[in-house]
């Protein structure tokens, strides 16, 4: 009896004790009521996105488990660009959340293309940490594109936009390249990618990508033979990376300012300060002993200025 | 007979004017503490813009005024405007000049047409940078047309130019027509105000928003200040 006395003796404060505790508890979280969330995250609701290349349909339910074992490593489960490895690469893994992408055949602001995303993923981004994902079936690289997409609302309330139209490319000449350069000075490409393609022009170090992070301009005379480009490495997508701008860096569209034909003409001397590349460009310029005449036309052109006096206040 | 006349006409101007009330809410923006010190900006590596000021300018991120007035403040009515989503059919416009953005802080309603010019003897490449609404990027070289946009969420945005890395705006995407921009001294108007409560919303680049409550019940001026604490860095 004295027993089960002390026993009650005890418990009950406790009782009483611990209720409070709990009473309190409750108290402030009922107060709080806009405390952030603790915790984990809930799971990502996998909406049933899809895409369309050729004639194979990816839908995103497929690709979870590869997102999950190659993908979100870096781009996060949640697509945010923050998975476990972020921190140490540079530049930073795409956010899918902002559904802005650097390698698009469309206009900047738009969305790419099923097949933009599908390239990106076969091909991988030179300079960073994206690797080259051939070892994927183009079924299962189809349904990654589809599984992207599930991270931002834009896919569900917009359409991809129009892929740019491209020109029969025209066959390189001295000419073509020497009215590429006059571009390429006219438009002022040189203030970041240096004069001689190196990345080392006068904005060069003061860039930053659209989160605030440091990067550099392509050096176009970096890399070997094989050097390649972010978005691809043929003429067609040098000329699509300045048409359409590479979202979310410094690198602007200039698809309203470039008429298609001169476009080409850019890609012509572009190719050129790929000083270690062969090609088609290198030789024509070799054939020149390597001296790109000046260019003739009627728009001023600093780089032609010699031989252009209708230039304003540059004529001799 | 004359005198009857112009009594009537009188009670009939009273009549309309008091079913057309509307109401203004003005004030004053000030700063307490010390803002921090505009730099001036180095544009040696643009002469075509270097020359067009005889004396550097400075950034624009706090522009004050005499007794602690605070430039450049959106102050909107954010709730109780009653024509809300009318989209103003003329553009705005957003001039590059200098190397500078001509205004800082430019207004905008949702869906209303943005024209950005480049008036300058240089590539600009514009470059806002939403994190609601889209975010793109486009060259303006000299002599080139305007470029046209328009955002459809309300959203304040930066704006910069890669190119100039000095280059500084703002865009105040607003769901309102109701709006002001505090200048000459922190002076800000909102007028045309029907009878109603409203909220009046006061954001500052780099100081955050405040709201203050308002109810307008005539014609009537009803002062509203907003006092921003500065930050010295």
């Amino acid at each position: 009896m004295r027993f089960i006395g002390a026993i009650l003796f005890t418990t009950i404060p406790c009782a009483a004790i611990l209720g409070l505790i709990f009473a309190a508890g409750f108290a402030v979280r009922a107060f709080a009521q806009e405390a952030p969330e603790v915790g984990p995250k809930p799971p990502i609701v996998i909406k049933p996105m899809e895409s369309h290349i050729g004639n194979i349909t990816g839908h995103a339910e497929a690709a979870k488990s590869d997102y999950r074992r190659y993908c979100a490593g870096c781009h996060g489960e949640y697509g945010d660009g923050n998975g476990e490895n972020a921190v140490w690469l540079d530049p930073k893994p795409r956010d899918f959340t902002l559904a802005a992408f650097k390698c698009r055949s469309t206009l900047t602001g738009t969305l790419p293309t099923d097949e933009d995303l599908f390239n990106t993923i076969a091909r991988g981004l030179t300079n960073s940490n994206m690797p080259v994902w051939n070892t994927f079936t183009k079924q299962q690289r189809a349904d990654l594109v589809a599984y992207i997409k599930i991270f931002s609302p834009r896919w569900e309330k917009e359409k991809a936009g129009e892929p740019i139209k491209i020109p029969a490319e025209p066959p390189v000449t001295m000419d073509s390249i020497a009215h590429g350069k006059a571009l390429f000075t006219k438009l002022e490409c040189w203030k970041c990618h240096g004069t001689h393609g190196e990345g080392d022009g006068p904005s060069a170090s003061t860039l930053t990508d659209s989160k605030d992070n440091p990067i550099r301009p392509y050096n176009f005379a970096a890399g070997k033979a094989d050097s390649r480009f972010k978005c691809g490495n043929t003429n067609q997508d040098i000329y699509k990376i300045f048409m359409t701008g590479v979202d979310g860096t410094p690198m602007p569209s200039f698809a309203d300012v470039i008429q298609p034909n001169d476009a080409w003409d850019l890609v012509h001397f572009l190719r050129t300060l790929q000083v270690n590349r062969h090609g088609k460009e290198n030789e024509v310029l070799s054939a020149a002993h390597g001296v790109i005449p000046p260019y003739v036309d009627r728009t001023p052109a600093p780089a032609a200025a010699p031989a252009d006096n209708k230039a304003p206040g540059g004529g001799q | 007979m004359r005198t009857k006349q112009i009594l009537l006409t009188l009670l009939m101007l009273l009549v309309c004017s008091s079913l057309m009330l509307a109401g203004t809410v003005s004030g004053k923006v000030t700063y307490t503490g010390t803002p921090a010190h505009q730099k001036p900006i180095d544009m040696s590596k643009e002469p075509s813009c270097a020359k067009q000021h005889a004396t550097p300018i400075t950034t624009e991120t706090v522009v004050t005024g005499p007794n602690n007035a605070l430039d450049n403040v959106v102050v909107y009515v954010s709730s109780g405007a009653p024509d809300d989503g009318q989209v103003p059919s003329q553009a705005v416009t957003f001039e590059q000049k200098g190397c500078q953005y001509i205004p800082h802080v430019l207004v905008m309603h949702t869906d209303q047409e943005l024209k950005i010019i480049n008036s300058d003897q240089t590539s600009h490449n514009i470059h806002p940078m939403p994190k609601v609404n889209t975010e793109w990027n486009k060259s303006q070289p000299p002599g080139t047309a305007p470029i046209s946009a328009k955002y459809d969420k309300p959203e304040f945005i930066s704006v910069k130019c890669n190119v100039h890395p000095w280059m500084h705006g703002e865009f105040a995407v607003l769901k309102t027509n109701h709006y002001d921009v505090s200048k000459g001294g922190g002076d800000f108007k909102l007028p045309n105000l029907p009878p109603g409560k409203y909220t009046i919303t006061a954001w500052h680049e780099d100081y955050g928003t405040q709201t203050a409550d308002v109810t307008i019940t005539g014609n009537e001026t009803k002062e509203v200040n907003f006092t921003f604490k500065a930050k010295a860095y």
